[in-house]
């Protein structure tokens, strides 16, 4: 067996997370067994680092959605990205979030005010979605991040 | 009282699935249809209050849903199924006892939790259930799980309990007792509702005030269990491990009605090999198999023929490379050359743990080579699909596929099913 590094090089952003495809793990140490020699890592042997509990604390309210426009280019969520939306989350002002306005899914930043609730882009191309009343959207989840693939 | 169970059902369960994940479908009617989009069964409130019954045939009810703007379905079991496993997830935080009684129902032995508020504790499931995974439930508690069954029905019929319903009062679950027809009990059914009206039994409480002896005579021990149930006395444990099932059955109507014995013969087979898939991954095998053959329910009378064919194996086994050539065996004694064939299928019975099998004696030993091929068939199949290994009799062509012309995406197990987000 081969040792195996983790492709888990530091990204200028903080906010980017990368999770192995289809949520494989990957084993943080090997060892090959040879008769009479017990290697002494068995041990200290642990579990694999799991991606899918980094990516969220809560497998069963956890959803992918995958990301379509440039709305959000400002906060890093580009086109073709994997959005990890957690539903376990309440959301509050501040919290990019899933949302689902006028017959569609949106991917925001949520600015609660006085007067309403706003859906806000990170691209000055969009100007904010108001809502002002219980028919004028749903918040579906709230994003906890995002996976891209290179 | 001593035991405690809570009973969490999911509501309109396949409807409020597709749902989660559409949210222009709030508010409006939607069924779902079984496989090969055959019959209803799956209603949102909206649709059952237009009239649309359970089990009715889609073409009969096919223009009303038109005119009334209904949403069809074809029944997505991959989704519901992942659906099912993140409710059970979220389950499994309020009690490391949990039985998964059925895709959308779930039992939870709450029996330590005695002086806990158990209307609060029953509404913070019903609030994060939906909250989490966007599938509405109804929570009923008490102290057997029949009595459970009892308190999630009425917490879904009345208002006033919005979803949830303890019952541990004396005086409220009699009053709960009366509410409930004896037909609707868990385990009683319309035979026997019909059966007890004639003694004068209608309510679920009237059950509970005959002698056990009059229940035991008229609904056998099983009844009567049901009744002692009914009295607050807990007789049906929760089953944590699901059970070995006694017999497995495969069969699925074709998606066109089928005419020649080749055609009838890879939908046999691919059934089969299901089957013995189902078998070993219980650790079992089987000791016999019937095969089945029909037309359709709604040709005409001289049009219909029905028949099955069952055969006794050597010694019990779980290989398809006993079991096809078996299978296919019986379907020709049984194929009449004429008909318009509508459905296939295979039960498979006397079913034994594999660890207990005995050879016979005048056969070959087979088993061994059998067993090592049926592992390799069972771990390349889980990795590469169902249909990456099968047999020249399976065919390619798969005339006998379903329809399921109103299939929604896989939103949450496949990647190129997922919501987009703009």
């Amino acid at each position: 067996m081969e040792a195996v590094v983790l492709p888990l090089h530091p990204l200028n952003e903080e906010r980017f997370l990368v999770i192995i495809d289809r949520g494989n793990s990957l084993p943080l140490f090997t060892t090959t067994v040879q008769a009479g020699f017990p290697s002494p890592a068995t041990d200290y042997s642990a579990e694999p680092i799991d991606l899918n509990t980094y990516a969220s604390n809560h497998p069963a309210s956890t959803f992918l959605v995958k990301v379509e426009g440039d709305s959000m280019i400002g906060a890093h969520i580009m086109p073709g990205d994997l959005a990890i939306v957690n539903r376990d989350i309440r959301a509050s002002s501040g919290m990019v979030v899933l949302a689902f306005v006028e017959g569609g899914y949106t991917i925001k930043r949520l600015e609660v005010r006085k007067e309403a609730a706003y859906l806000v882009s990170e691209n000055e191309k969009y100007s904010p979605i108001k809502i002002d009343s219980p028919e004028g959207g749903m918040i579906w989840g709230v994003v906890v991040g995002i996976h891209r693939k290179f | 009282m001593t035991s405690l169970f809570a009973l969490v059902d999911c509501n309109n369960f396949y409807a409020s699935c597709e749902r989660a994940f559409n949210p222009t479908l709030n508010g409006k009617p939607i069924v779902v249809l079984s496989n090969n989009d055959g019959c209803v069964i799956a209603r949102s409130g909206e649709a059952k209050a237009l009239g649309i019954k359970m089990g009715a045939p889609y073409f009969e009810v096919r223009d009303l849903a038109e005119k009334e703007g209904v949403h069809v379905f074809s029944s997505n079991y991959e989704f519901y199924g992942d659906m099912s496993r993140r409710v059970a997830l979220i389950l499994q935080e309020y009690t490391p006892n949990l039985e998964i009684y059925s895709i959308d129902e779930s039992f939870l032995d709450l029996g330590n939790f005695l002086h806990v508020d158990l209307e609060g504790y029953a509404r913070g499931i019903w609030e994060r259930v939906p909250r989490t995974t966007g599938i509405p439930v109804a929570v009923g508690v008490s102290s057997t799980k029949t009595l459970a069954k009892v308190a999630n029905r009425l917490a879904k019929k009345s208002a006033k309990a919005n979803g949830v319903l303890v019952l541990t009062d004396p005086a409220h679950i009699e009053a709960a007792l009366k509410r409930t027809e004896v037909g609707d009990v868990w385990g009683v059914g319309r035979r026997y509702a019909k059966k007890l009206a004639q003694y004068g039994i209608y309510t679920a409480h009237d059950l509970t005030l005959k002698p056990d002896s009059f229940i035991k005579k008229h609904m056998t021990i099983v009844g009567l269990r049901t009744a002692r149930e009914l009295r607050g006395e807990p007789c049906i444990d929760l089953e944590m491990a699901p059970q070995p099932k006694q017999n497995i059955c495969t069969s699925r109507s074709f998606g066109e009605t089928l005419t020649e014995l080749k055609d009838i013969e890879e939908a046999l087979a691919a059934h089969t090999v299901r089957c013995a898939t189902k078998l070993r991954k219980q650790q079992s095998c089987c000791s016999a198999l019937t095969v089945f053959l029909e037309t359709s329910r709604f040709a005409l009378s001289y049009q219909m023929y029905f028949n099955n064919r069952t055969v006794q194996l050597e010694s019990p086994t779980a290989s398809e490379l006993v079991l096809v050539p078996q299978a296919l065996e019986a379907l020709r004694a049984i194929f009449r050359q004429g008909f318009r064939y509508k459905k296939t299928g295979i039960i498979v019975s006397g079913i034994v743990p594999a660890n207990q099998v005995q050879q016979s004696l005048f056969e070959p030993d087979h088993r061994q080579r059998d067993q090592e091929l049926m592992q390799a068939l069972d771990s390349l199949r889980s990795r590469y699909g169902h249909r990456s290994v099968f047999y020249g009799v399976q065919g390619t062509g798969g005339k006998w596929q379903m329809q399921n012309s109103h299939l929604s995406p896989c939103y949450t197990t496949r990647l190129e099913d997922l919501i987009r987000a703009k």
